[in-house]
């Protein structure tokens, strides 16, 4: 905290009081207090996973079964990042379970009934994804009618469209390479072995990667005068995901290596985390989701980020719906059902604001997670649905009252 | 102290005991790292208005809030005694069923009820059953208005209704408690000259029917019009109570900065060059009914160098003048045209204003200005992230640097630029808007009420800013309900009257009496 002024009488006068940091030990604790806040909704799923390990005597992570973890939940996290961008521009959007259903539908139409190659499928699938966000990212950005009543319509709309085009059967027998969207592995490339070396060598690279970026940013911030937290701090954080990561990577290693659906959401963790993190258009959506107004008089142009926002949503309901097809080998009416439910849970759960201007889409992934863990324990436990629901929803409302205290308490709005 | 104290307790006025209805002693408030209040003491007389003066972030509203019961009884230090009793208030209900009633700077009323609603929120008048006797609420909220001089029907919603009466509703409200002691924070900041007047009169019409009021004001005349004593706060110690009689600007605002302020403006050499923003014929409507023009035929130019004040009343147009040129925000069936260094320019956006060199900062910062959630660094890059972005990515370093810039340049009173704006002073807040606007390289600055709800200290801190840009040979635009700031400050002064420039003065020739009568002249009918 180098760049510290303390002055005690402007500190009164700035209504913002800033503790004098005494000495090297309060200040690391001080740090390692702030992060505890910052992260509690990854202790939250650290916390989680071991109840559940517990309770199912350790099958949770069993390889099978967090490869399982994944693929499950793949379609829920893919919507979740859409979702969470959503409501950070202080929209919500009830629309992308319908959506899902009637794009896997279309998606059946293509690829199976007409025959289409499956990349052509794949990518005129999502752009009736897209085109769907555009019809409704119309009325809500320029029409100016409430993102909740135009999602609500679309939820209708979208839900009966996915009927008509289904007329009444399922759509089944999906070409090889589509179902790899929801089934598929990357593995074995170098021939069968105990443990997959592609996977190990994945995860090598991506924690040496992070390693390197996380260093790189801290030098950054060092170089330009900012605060960094404390080194023992800073190293002990990395060695934890670098463990974790590890131990993910040996799981998917030692069953059938790496998901097709997780290199999916990884490089959409990567695009939309730098999308909103360093980007013009991720400002611009933090901006209009905090004060609507103070954006709009700053020169943004607040009705386009909130139409692109929804053709995104749109887009990213689309491949949620061919990865939960591509899963099931089938298209069929009840596809999607209550998606929309558990992205929004996800995003909420992750720390978003239900006032907007607040979220992050680690946050929201990490809520996806915990959903994911929670579902998944239950039924291996053997847990009727009926619970699992009920569940769900207090998890919900305490990690939400949570959020609330703990802000409060730090005097937070 | 005051002249109450020394009185022997058989002159008690009014209604006997002791003089003073309420002494605070001794008050010490702290907040984690910070001591808002060190052994804060006031005495005020019973049937007086006692001011409290000081500037933002002194302690005024912290001392009120541990008054009112906000800060329940034990998280501070020192005694309150009221009516002669040492009270012990755990929240805000315990207070009131005492007789004090606060009324803070941001209203509390819920625009879409009624004023009786209002006035009786949460103190409902029951009828049979339980159910509330609508005729009774609307009779006694009647009586209520008429004590404080509202000529309006209880059941009008108070969303239909002006700011100055709003207040005045918060005032009846407070009587239908009962109200012994008033505090009334900052009452005038958001009021016209006009309402201002009415509020002040009303003070000392309930004093002459026994009631006392607390009264937290910047304004200096409004505290000696209506003060019998005050008492000035800084940096969270009691300097001084001074008696009426003693009341000078001078001592208060010496007692309130800490130092003299031979010149509450300051000094300004204008080196002014050729015109840079012309505007001609601007004409605009009201947005939902467009027959009702609101912003009239105005004709103004500003030249480089040059700081041109807009003096209007409330309603007179200036905001809607400002937002309707800048970007249209404002308004339906614009017309007129703008001409920058003599070229034509278009401002259909605000995209659009900002790059032909316009900027706005608005009146009211917390709602149009900030994003209070987010930090001072991203508040500052908003209006310009053009700047600091590459292939759409923003540069971070770069942003942390230039923020970090505007935070020693601006004086912006905080430890890093992380800090959220939702929590620093009004000052502090405006400087950050500036910055921000300052960032975008306007031409031409338009700023509407920039010192508003801002202590004497930071308003010459903005007064120096604003002369800085002139003297950048910025075209500057400064639009305000205060005279003596116009005055203090500007180079040429238009006067606004529903929505017409109805004069236009040199510095030399400005003065607040012909100024008003500009403000004042009506539309020939």
């Amino acid at each position: 905290m180098s760049d510290l002024e303390t002055k005690p009488a402007d500190g009164v006068a700035a209504g913002s009081q800033v503790n004098p940091v005494e000495n090297r030990f309060t200040e690391r604790f001080s740090h390692i207090l702030s992060d505890l806040g910052k992260n509690g909704i990854f202790i939250a799923l650290i916390l989680v996973v071991v109840l559940f390990s517990v309770l199912t005597n350790g099958i949770l992570l069993r390889p099978q079964n967090i490869s399982n973890l994944i693929v499950q939940n793949g379609y829920i996290l893919v919507l979740a990042i859409g979702m969470v961008m959503v409501i950070i521009a202080g929209h919500i959007d009830l629309s992308v379970g319908s959506v899902a259903a009637f794009v896997g539908a279309v998606s059946g139409v293509f690829a199976v009934q007409w025959g289409l190659p499956w990349w052509l499928s794949i990518i005129l699938s999502l752009l009736v994804g897209a085109l769907v966000g555009v019809w409704q990212g119309f009325w809500i950005a320029f029409v100016g009618i409430p993102a909740f009543i135009v999602t609500l319509a679309g939820m209708l709309i979208f839900r009966g469209l996915a009927l008509v085009v289904l007329g009444n059967a399922n759509i089944g027998s999906f070409p090889t390479e589509y179902r790899a969207l929801g089934n598929g592995f990357l593995s074995n490339v170098f021939g069968e072995l105990e443990l997959d070396p592609l996977t190990l060598g994945v995860a090598a690279i991506a924690i040496i990667a992070l390693v390197v970026q996380q260093f790189r940013t801290r030098k950054g911030r060092a170089s330009y005068g900012q605060a960094v937290e404390p080194i023992v701090w800073f190293v002990a954080k990395l060695v934890l995901i670098a463990v974790a990561i590890g131990f993910f990577a040996y799981a998917l290693a030692s069953y059938k290596g790496i998901p097709i659906t997780l290199i999916v959401l990884a490089v959409l963790v990567l695009v939309y985390g730098i999308v909103m993190n360093r980007s013009v258009f991720g400002r611009h959506i933090y901006a209009i989701g905090g004060n609507l107004h103070a954006a709009e008089l700053s020169g943004i142009k607040t009705r386009n980020v909130t139409f692109w926002l929804f053709v995104n949503m749109g887009f990213l309901a689309a491949l949620a719906g061919l990865i939960f097809t591509a899963r099931l080998n089938l298209a069929g009416p009840k596809a999607g059902d209550g998606f929309e439910l558990e992205a929004i849970s996800a995003a909420f759960i992750g720390g978003a604001a239900v006032q907007g201007g607040v979220g992050t889409i680690g946050g929201a992934i990490i809520g996806g997670l915990i959903i994911g863990v929670l579902n998944n324990g239950m039924s291996i436990m053997g847990i009727g649905i009926e619970w699992q629901q009920a569940v769900k929803g207090l998890v919900l409302l305490f990690a939400v009252a949570f959020d609330v205290y703990n802000k409060r308490r730090s005097g937070g709005r | 102290m005051t002249d109450m104290v020394d009185a022997p307790l058989s002159d008690a006025p009014l209604d006997g005991g002791a003089p003073n209805i309420l002494e605070m002693r001794g008050i010490t408030k702290t907040f984690p790292g910070v001591k808002a209040l060190q052994d804060v003491t006031i005495e005020v007389g019973r049937g007086q208005v006692h001011a409290i003066c000081g500037e933002n972030g002194a302690g005024k509203s912290t001392l009120m809030k541990v008054l009112s019961g906000v800060y329940p009884f034990g998280t501070y230090e020192g005694d309150i005694v009221f009516e002669d009793k040492i009270v012990e208030f755990k929240d805000i209900r315990d207070s009131e069923a005492e007789g004090i009633v606060i009324i803070h700077q941001e209203l509390a009323l819920s625009p879409y009820l009624s004023i009786a609603e209002n006035i009786f929120l949460n103190n409902e008048q029951r009828g049979a059953m339980g159910l509330i006797d609508w005729n009774k609420t609307n009779s006694e909220a009647a009586k209520l208005l008429a004590r404080v001089g509202l000529r309006e029907n209880p059941t009008t919603k108070i969303m239909d209704i002006g700011v100055g009466k709003q207040q005045l509703v918060e005032i009846a409200k407070a009587l239908s408690k009962r109200v012994k002691l008033l505090i009334l924070d900052e009452p005038t900041a958001a009021l016209n000259d006009e309402d201002s007047d009415h509020l002040l009169n009303l003070i000392l019409h309930l004093k002459e029917q026994g009631i006392t009021a607390i009264i937290i004001s910047h304004k200096l005349n409004e505290i000696k019009k209506v003060a019998d004593s005050v008492t000035v706060i800084r940096d969270g110690k009691t300097i001084e109570t001074i008696k009426k009689s003693d009341v000078t600007e001078e001592r208060i605002i010496k007692d309130m900065v800490g130092r003299d302020l031979e010149h509450r403006y300051p000094d300004h050499t204008p080196h002014i060059g050729d015109e840079i923003l012309r505007v001609e014929d601007w004409t605009a409507h009201h947005p939902q009914d467009p027959s009702r023009v609101m912003v009239d035929n105005v004709n103004i130019n500003v030249r480089r160098g040059e700081i041109v004040g807009i003096a209007g009343l409330m309603g007179a147009g200036r905001t809607e003048f400002a937002m309707s040129l800048f970007g249209r925000t404002y308004g339906s069936k614009i017309s007129g045209r703008v001409y920058k260094s003599g070229v034509e320019i278009k401002t259909r956006t605000v995209s659009e204003a900002i790059a032909n060199g316009l900027a706005y900062a608005t009146e009211d910062r917390k709602t149009y200005g900030l994003n209070l959630i987010d930090d001072i660094k991203r508040n500052i890059s908003m209006a310009a992230l053009k700047k600091l972005e590459k292939l759409g990515l923003v540069n971070d370093g770069q942003e942390w640097t230039v923020a970090n810039e505007y935070r020693k340049s601006m004086n912006i009173k905080s430890p890093t630029v992380l800090a959220k704006t939702g929590k620093l002073s009004g000052g502090n807040q405006q400087k950050v808007v500036l910055s921000k606007w300052i960032y975008s390289d306007p031409d031409v600055l338009i700023l509407d009420e920039p010192t508003r709800g801002i202590d004497v200290g930071a308003k010459y801190e903005i007064y120096s800013i604003i002369n800085k840009l002139a003297a950048e040979g910025k075209g500057v635009i400064v639009i305000s309900s205060e005279l003596p700031e116009l005055l203090g400050i500007c180079d040429r002064i238009y006067a606004l009257s529903e929505g017409r420039i109805t004069g236009e003065l040199p510095i030399e020739e400005a003065s607040p009496e012909a100024l008003l009568k500009l403000m004042t002249m009506e539309k020939a009918r």
